[in-house]
């Protein structure tokens, strides 16, 4: 596989590998159109969610959605940045149903706010929690015994 | 009627011990060298001579023997304990000889193993568990979690130990404690109800509080 597929080619990705991945970053605007061609194009038909993650680099934050085809049995990754203050991606929630939980999770711990998310509530934490505990901004707990 | 000393008679056995004398397990037994025509008299126990083979105990600890051997634990588990908790019950190692019989409603339940981390979100459901079982109730925190959060200590989601919640009887270090462990914590308290009974009895004003601040006793 080439290292950048070829249908991905009018979004101007920024293209390395990682183990045995090719990882893609592209702009949160061009998202959704990127994920629709990485699904739906048949040289690709990255069909399958392995795995959405959100990390904090204190500069900014990344969302990565590891991919799987089923058909081709091949792999990649698919980064996106976002801003520390207000951090906004759209969901992928129409194009892969599984993200929806993944979603909620990087909600609850980062605050991402997956814009069209249709139920983004608390998954993990419990109602009334305040702060995003998986940012490394987020104090240590003060509970103190001794 | 004063009834200081009696005569022995005949049937009676004459080697009861004097109640003064402090009784001890490895103490050899030793028979009295006794006869009627020296003039030996066994201590004051009318029972024994209106009655010989009964013996006499508060209801206190009639009821703690009764308790402490069908202990039915309410069955849940919130983490890696829990395996070892169900392996404890299995056949392997047995829990029903001591009468641990694990029960599904907390109705009917006597002591609540909490196995695992609690939680915060899990605080509530627990706490409604407690109130919801029926007096005398106990409570045994199983592994480091339940004690005082363990490896989550000071974690943004997990209480610092069950006792945060609830009172606490028994505490099992471990994590997770083997199922000799859970058994020894449950023989512990067997022990418990048992001195419990001997030392307060029904005397609940006697007890110490158990929580901080609480001056009801644990159990009424």
């Amino acid at each position: 596989m080439a290292l950048l597929p070829g249908p991905l080619t009018p979004f101007q990705p920024e293209v390395t590998t990682a183990l045995d991945e090719v990882v893609i970053t592209v702009t949160s605007d061009q998202l959704l159109k990127a994920c629709d061609v990485l699904k739906e194009d048949a040289s690709l038909s990255f069909d399958y969610l392995r795995c959405l993650s959100v990390v904090d680099y204190e500069t900014h934050l990344q969302v990565v959605y590891h991919l799987w085809s089923r058909e081709h049995r091949h792999k990649m990754v698919l980064k996106v940045d976002a801003s520390s203050e207000s951090p906004k991606v759209p969901s992928v929630i129409g194009v892969w149903r599984g993200a929806d939980w993944f979603e909620r999770e990087g909600h609850d711990l980062f605050g991402v706010d997956f814009e069209g998310h249709p139920d983004l509530k608390v998954l993990l934490l419990y109602e009334g929690f305040e702060g995003h505990p998986g940012l490394k901004s987020f104090p240590f707990h003060d509970y103190q015994e001794w | 009627m004063a009834i200081d000393k009696e005569p022995i008679s005949k049937g009676i056995s004459p080697s009861v011990p004097s109640w003064s004398q402090k009784w001890s397990r490895n103490a050899s037994l030793e028979l009295p060298q006794v006869s009627i025509a020296e003039g030996n008299v066994a201590p004051a126990a009318p029972y024994r001579s209106a009655a010989p083979g009964i013996i006499t105990a508060r209801t206190e600890d009639l009821f703690a023997m009764a308790r402490k051997n069908s202990l039915w634990p309410l069955t849940f588990g919130l983490a890696c304990c829990a395996i070892e908790m169900m392996s404890t019950y299995m056949a392997n190692h047995d829990l029903d000889r001591m009468g641990v019989v694990t029960w599904p409603s907390p109705r009917q339940s006597d002591v609540m193993i909490v196995a695992g981390t609690v939680v915060k979100k899990m605080e509530e459901p627990i706490k409604l568990l407690y109130e919801q079982m029926p007096e005398p109730k106990w409570v045994i925190a199983m592994g480091s979690c339940a004690t005082n959060g363990g490896p989550y200590y000071r974690s943004y989601s997990v209480v610092m130990g069950v006792d945060h919640i609830v009172p606490v009887d028994v505490y099992i270090p471990g994590c997770p404690p083997r199922p000799e462990a859970l058994m020894e914590g449950i023989l512990r308290l067997q022990d418990k109800i048992q001195h419990d009974a001997r030392r307060y009895g029904g005397r609940t004003a006697e007890r110490p509080p158990a929580l901080p601040g609480d001056d009801t006793g644990s159990s009424s």
